[in-house]
């Protein structure tokens, strides 16, 4: 196997909608694959707040969610997307794993793919590690976040709270505002959202914007306020605290003095979407009023979270379902 | 007592230019033709091909003799990074005795104990024991007191010090440059200004004390342009750089191929082309291989957590003459790069085609194409950036100190 797998180049009769092994990342994903899986999503986002009849699809199948590292939301949210469709959903915690215990990560993906999962849901700490993974195994993979490459399924549910909230993304001006240089949140909802046509602006303190950042489509700001200026949407992302005790930031009461979404910051704003991938620094990069008023979608995001995945694991497995028109 | 004859050779000298003809050696030495030919004459025919002399690789991570056989290399200088760290006389004459006969190694002695930065290691004694230089490995002497205390040192044993140009506040966890491809691909990154940085401070120290200093490679615009006017003011310094800096740029990172993982990292296409330039115009003084052949288990990792380095012994040639096919350089000069200057640089009596030089001989066929291939390789290991690469120049036959390596 190369890496030209995660190329759409294996196009397969029925299944040109979305060709596609893996989900590793947003890169290589054409804006219609994009909107295939928003349209996908939206049919479980109905489906979930009805309570209608159970959809048990992938009664039967393996889902493996081998995170790792740690993480409390996007696991369960994966597990309750799988559980809701019907998957036998286990989870490995690196934590357990022989991971600690010096075991290569291909010696791992190899041993994960031996117990024949039918899909397997990968978190890592290194950029990179996901796709390492997938060419080694079998089964469709799905990226939970790999280092600070990608995290595809948060951009997917940004993109379907921005669509729904907005009535699309084309054209909406999105700030992303927080540590760009360690997320993987950002450079995901980059790629989505400047491939769905929206005006992607990044704002951070020098000491976390990557360098070239503006090569991939975006207008690179420091200051918050300029940034604000204009925006239909207003993305927070989490900056860690051991970065703000000097390293990055000088400390997290300076980083909300420049960069914390405020009342008083969001009135320059008043129409925006206020979003975070969660979880929060309350009083840090956002104040609970915000966080919690009329212009925040931060529950809906969630929520848009299950539906999304659902949909994810839905489509990928459905060669190996022998859905009519994919198998 | 044995007399070779090379005859028929296209003769390449990079003290007296290109000429073809024959070439004489008796006794592992090269000679002038000797006035009537003995009765134990071995004649080797070179059917017109190139016969130059044997490369002199300043800089390997790893001691393989089969792939600098392939490569057409006759001796390396070793890095003093390896495991053990080479700063006791005992593990220097270890090393530079286990390659003989057929490839020499040149140990390059810690300057540092432990490679640790802090005290002087024993240079005189090490190179007592057969170090023909010392060197801080791939790491960086912080303390520029200590990096001042190295310098002067060395000079008293007129040795040169050989650096790892990154300034390691900068670097920190890095494993690529800043630049697009690091931030795409989410990888720990730092600034291109973290080599001239370093540069700057050694060329300041090795001019202030006169010391010798060779930087075993320089990858970036603003580290030649350091360089270039240090030699300008008559600073002793000389740098070097491996094929993989001349050739790709850090684009060769997508996809997280580890085999591109290099130290100091792949640069800007802008700084490749700088690499050029300063080839051009004699800014860099040394081609060497960084030969570091790395198997599966350190290379199929995550990016990040994969070793860095290239197995290169056997593709040096190849990948350097592309230089003189790309009318860089003529090609006698080339062997300025690959043997006179490492040789002067380690104090060795070689390193040429001229009389009383040893017998040190490559022959090879400029222009017979191949395809780098790793799994066909001769190296312990086939991490090669390179794999597919369509390449010209074969190594045909070896000779050191006038016996043929096989």
């Amino acid at each position: 196997m190369s890496p030209s797998d995660h190329r759409p180049a294996t196009l397969i009769e029925g299944g040109a909608v979305f060709p596609h092994r893996h989900l590793t990342g947003i890169d290589g994903l054409q804006p219609h694959e994009i909107m295939f899986l928003l349209d996908e999503a939206e049919h479980w986002v109905a489906a979930n707040r009805t309570h209608a009849t159970p959809d048990k699809r992938l009664n039967g199948l393996t889902q493996i969610n081998a995170f790792f590292e740690n993480s409390t939301r996007t696991l369960l949210s994966f597990e309750i997307a799988g559980k809701r469709l019907g998957a036998d959903v286990v989870n490995m915690h690196a934590a357990q794993s022989s991971v600690k215990k010096g075991e290569t990560l291909i010696d791992t993906a190899m041993t994960l793919n031996a117990m024949r999962a039918d899909v397997i849901v990968i978190r890592h700490m290194a950029s990179g590690a996901v796709r390492l993974i997938a060419d080694k195994v079998d089964c469709p993979v799905l990226n939970a976040g790999d280092g600070r490459h990608e995290h595809p399924t948060q951009a997917l549910l940004d993109a379907l709270t921005i669509r729904r909230r907005r009535g699309s993304v084309a054209g909406q001006r999105v700030v992303i505002c927080g540590d760009i240089l360690h997320s993987r949140v950002a450079r995901s909802n980059i790629l989505a959202l400047t491939a769905l046509a929206a005006d992607v602006r990044v704002c951070a303190p020098s000491t976390l914007m990557p360098a070239g950042i503006e090569r991939m489509g975006v207008t690179p700001f420091t200051d918050f306020d300029a940034a604000i200026e204009g925006a239909d949407v207003i993305m927070m992302l989490r900056v860690q605290s051991e970065r703000m005790s000097g390293g990055y930031i000088p400390s997290s009461r300076e980083f909300r003095m420049r960069y914390g979404l405020t009342a008083d910051r969001l009135a320059r704003a008043p129409d925006a979407l206020v979003m975070h991938p969660g979880p929060m620094n309350r009083g840090v990069e956002i104040d609970s009023i915000v966080a919690d008023g009329m212009q925040s979608a931060i529950t809906e995001q969630v929520e848009m979270g299950v539906a999304v995945r659902m949909a994810c694991l839905d489509v990928l497995t459905r060669r190996a379902r022998r859905v009519e028109g994919w198998a | 007592m044995t007399t070779i004859r090379f005859t028929n050779a296209r003769i390449l000298c990079p003290e007296m230019g290109e000429r073809t003809g024959d070439l004489h050696a008796i006794d592992g030495m090269i000679v002038d033709p000797p006035a009537d030919p003995p009765a134990d004459l071995v004649n080797v025919d070179c059917n017109g091909k190139c016969l130059a002399p044997g490369i002199i690789d300043l800089g390997v991570a790893r001691v393989d003799a089969a792939a600098c056989r392939a490569g057409g290399i006759v001796r390396v200088a070793l890095m003093p990074d390896g495991s053990p760290v080479l700063d006791d006389p005992g593990i220097v004459q270890r090393a530079a005795l286990i390659g003989k006969p057929d490839l020499w190694i040149h140990p390059i002695a810690a300057a540092t104990q432990g490679l640790a930065g802090r005290d002087l290691a024993e240079m005189a004694i090490c190179c007592s024991a057969g170090a023909k230089a010392v060197g801080t490995g791939r790491h960086w002497i912080a303390d520029s007191g200590v990096m001042a205390r190295v310098l002067s040192y060395a000079r008293d044993l007129d040795i040169a010090v050989v650096t790892h140009a990154e300034d390691g506040g900068m670097t920190g966890d890095a494993v690529a440059t800043d630049g697009e491809t690091a931030t795409r691909l989410g990888l720990a990154s730092a600034p291109a200004i973290a080599e001239p940085l370093a540069i700057a401070r050694d060329l300041m120290l090795a001019e202030e004390s006169g010391a010798r200093l060779h930087i075993r490679q320089v990858t970036t615009a603003a580290g030649f342009d350091l360089v270039r006017a240090a030699k300008r003011r008559g600073v002793r310094v000389t740098c070097g750089i491996t094929p993989a800096h001349l050739h790709l740029s850090d684009i060769a990172m997508s996809d997280f191929r580890t085999f591109a993982r290099l130290s100091p990292p792949l640069r800007c296409e802008a700084d490749r082309q700088a690499a050029l330039a300063a080839i051009a115009d004699g800014t860099i003084d040394v081609i060497a291989s960084g030969h570091d052949p790395r198997g599966a288990e350190e290379k199929r990792l995550p990016f990040v957590d994969a070793a860095p380095g290239m197995a290169g012994a056997e593709t040096l040639l190849a990948l350097s003459l592309m230089l003189v096919r790309d009318g860089l350089l003529p090609i006698e000069r080339l062997f300025d790069l690959l043997a006179r200057n490492p040789a002067t640089i380690l104090g060795l009596n070689t390193g040429t085609l001229v009389p009383g030089m040893p017998a040190d001989l490559l022959l090879f066929d400029q222009h017979a194409p191949w395809q780098i291939d790793g799994a066909a390789f001769a190296a312990a290991a086939d991490n090669t950036p390179f794999d597919g690469l369509p390449v010209e120049g074969r190594v045909l036959r070896v000779w050191k100190g006038g016996r043929e390596v096989r």
